[in-house]
């Protein structure tokens, strides 16, 4: 398999990116801190005041290492790229099957069943591994809601009567998703999903980690020569990676959410890292804000089961195979688009 | 004739010998990965490619000459092309050598390179050109190629197999066998297991696994 490539996070405002020979050189107040050789990165996110210079980003872009631009908070700002390559015919059959209401539903439907399969086992999980500390009964009445809906996909008729079953279920979701927090019950608590802008910890948590996984998912596509703008499920809206996110969906619960919860349940982040503005917003200190990277980080070299390809691959690679295996649907290689079921 | 703008890479004639889906993922698709075998060629090639000459009063070794052929409709490098000249100063002789990084193969797939760097020197030079070399870096040794009728024909051929899988613009299924596959450099692209001839149903893997998540949940994993 090919080989896991980090992505290299520079949060520290006022640092300063170069090229040197085949090396990206950090700085930081003229001092170098950092300097790593281009063929170890696959991509590079600079948070807040961060400064590239114009011959790493092209090298980048010849490299195909993604580099993309974060507010100081993770809010998505800009990514460089290179000249558009791969294969102009495989992204003229993505555009004509985006158009297509047939094709639309049935990538939409199976997007849709990773993502639901993915959160009941992340449920699921929490009413076996603790059946005592939690609230057992609202979990399993909220798995089994998604369970039926799950029932239903098959029988959807159009994309649009799918989105209304990813509505209800993500509604019964996050309807429950208070109760998988186990640990600083107090600190961390979660009503509702709110996102612009998050309006308690574990929202701020959520979107940021959304964030990092969008990062991930786009580059994958682009690696593989799919537009990562023109989605299935999610519908043209300009700036917005409609692909990306169509992919993001069956990793959201099983990557961002589970990192999350088990920041919060192994006390590895705690209240004080997060600071609320007069308006309700809640920010992230640096501190969390490394912490929360690492752990990704970290993460992303643990392996798991791929049932489709039938391999044990570091979860970092799943982005790049569920977008190969993207490609390899339009292009017509498998008859529809195996999503990513965690086992 | 063909114009210069649809003119087929010589490189690509090795690529559709060994397996015309890894051709298309490459020319079609424009995928490359980078392996050992990929790395050790380019690396060897760094040294010839840069273009440069060396020259005697009636010989000349010119290295990393770009090379095409309108009437084929082919376009390439010649690692090395060794050239002969009469006393008034025309050329008598042209060979091709390529340099290669293993041994000598059974396969047509280094003649075949040769035989259309040939076809393309002898269009530039308007001379006819009866042999080629190859050298082979492992056994340090120089192979004559005889440019005979069946090599010519057998090139032609292929760059003809290109311009159709071109033409049709499609990538050619997988097919998995062991022996190549596992030595390509393209293998976790083309993914030859999962897609192609040996595809699974993509709608009933997907019932099996929410089958399984109903029945068991995954008891192979720890919770977090």
């Amino acid at each position: 398999m090919r080989k896991l490539l980090n992505t290299l996070y520079v949060s520290s405002q006022g640092s300063y990116l170069q090229k040197e020979g085949e090396t990206v050189v950090v700085e930081r107040e003229k001092q170098r801190v950092l300097q790593l050789p281009i063929h170890t990165i696959g991509g590079i996110v600079c948070f807040g005041n961060v400064l590239c210079s114009p011959f790493l980003l092209g090298f980048c872009a010849e490299r195909d290492v993604s580099v993309s631009f974060l507010s100081e908070h993770g809010r998505f700002l800009a990514s460089v790229r290179g000249p558009v390559s791969g294969n102009v015919l495989l992204r003229r059959r993505q555009y004509r099957m985006a158009d297509d209401d047939e094709s639309t539903r049935r990538i939409a439907s199976q997007v849709i069943s990773g993502k639901l399969a993915n959160c009941r086992i992340v449920m699921n999980r929490t009413i076996r591994d603790h059946a005592a500390k939690v609230d057992a009964l609202a979990l399993k009445a909220a798995s089994e809601a998604i369970d039926r809906i799950i029932d239903r996909i098959p029988r959807a008729k159009s994309s649009d009567e799918i989105r209304g079953f990813e509505g209800q279920a993500a509604a019964e979701y996050f309807k429950v998703l208070n109760h998988l927090i186990i640990e600083q019950k107090n600190d961390f608590i979660f009503t509702e999903r709110n996102r612009r802008p998050p309006l308690d910890e574990v929202n701020a948590l959520l979107s940021f980690m959304y964030t990092l996984l969008a990062h991930d998912v786009r580059s994958a596509l682009e690696t593989v020569g799919l537009d990562p703008a023109v989605g299935f499920l999610h519908r043209d809206r300009p700036g917005r990676p409609g692909l990306a996110l169509d992919i993001m969906e069956e990793f959201r619960p099983v990557i961002a959410d589970r990192l999350v919860l088990s920041l919060i349940n192994r006390r590895q982040i705690t209240k004080k890292g997060f600071s609320k503005a007069a308006n309700g917003a809640v920010t992230m200190d640096d501190a969390t804000r490394k912490t929360v990277l690492t752990e990704y980080q970290s993460r992303k070299q643990d392996t798991v089961y791929h049932p489709y390809i039938e391999e044990t691959v570091p979860i970092g690679l799943l982005f790049f195979i569920q977008a190969n295996l993207m490609a390899h649907h339009i292009r017509g290689d498998i008859d529809g688009y195996p999503p990513f079921f965690w086992r | 004739m063909y114009s210069e703008d649809n003119l087929i890479p010589i490189s690509a004639l090795q690529h559709v010998l060994f397996c015309e889906r890894q051709y298309a993922l490459i020319h079609l698709e424009q995928i490359w990965e980078e392996n050992q075998f990929t790395a050790e060629g380019k690396v060897l090639h760094e040294r010839v490619d840069a273009e440069h000459h060396e020259s005697r009063r009636l010989f000349r070794q010119e290295y990393g000459m770009a090379v095409r052929s309108l009437e084929q409709g082919l376009i390439g490098k010649c690692d090395l092309v060794e050239l002969w000249y009469t006393d008034g100063g025309g050329v008598k002789r042209v060979s091709p050598v390529e340099f290669k990084r293993g041994r000598e193969k059974e396969s047509d797939v280094d003649r075949i390179q040769l035989c259309a760097q040939a076809l393309c020197l002898e269009e530039m030079f308007k001379t006819a050109i009866e042999s080629g070399q190859l050298y082979y870096l492992q056994e340090h040794r120089r192979v004559d190629v005889i440019l005979g009728g069946e090599l010519r024909e057998k090139t032609q051929n292929l760059t003809e197999r290109i311009r159709a899988i071109q033409q049709a613009g499609k990538t050619p299924a997988a097919e998995y066998e062991m022996r190549k596959c596992d030595r390509c450099s393209l293998v976790d692209i083309c993914m030859p297991k999962t897609s192609g001839t040996a595809s699974k149903k993509v709608d009933r893997f997907i019932q099996t696994q929410l089958r399984l998540m109903k029945n068991g949940d995954g008891e192979n994993e720890e919770a977090s």
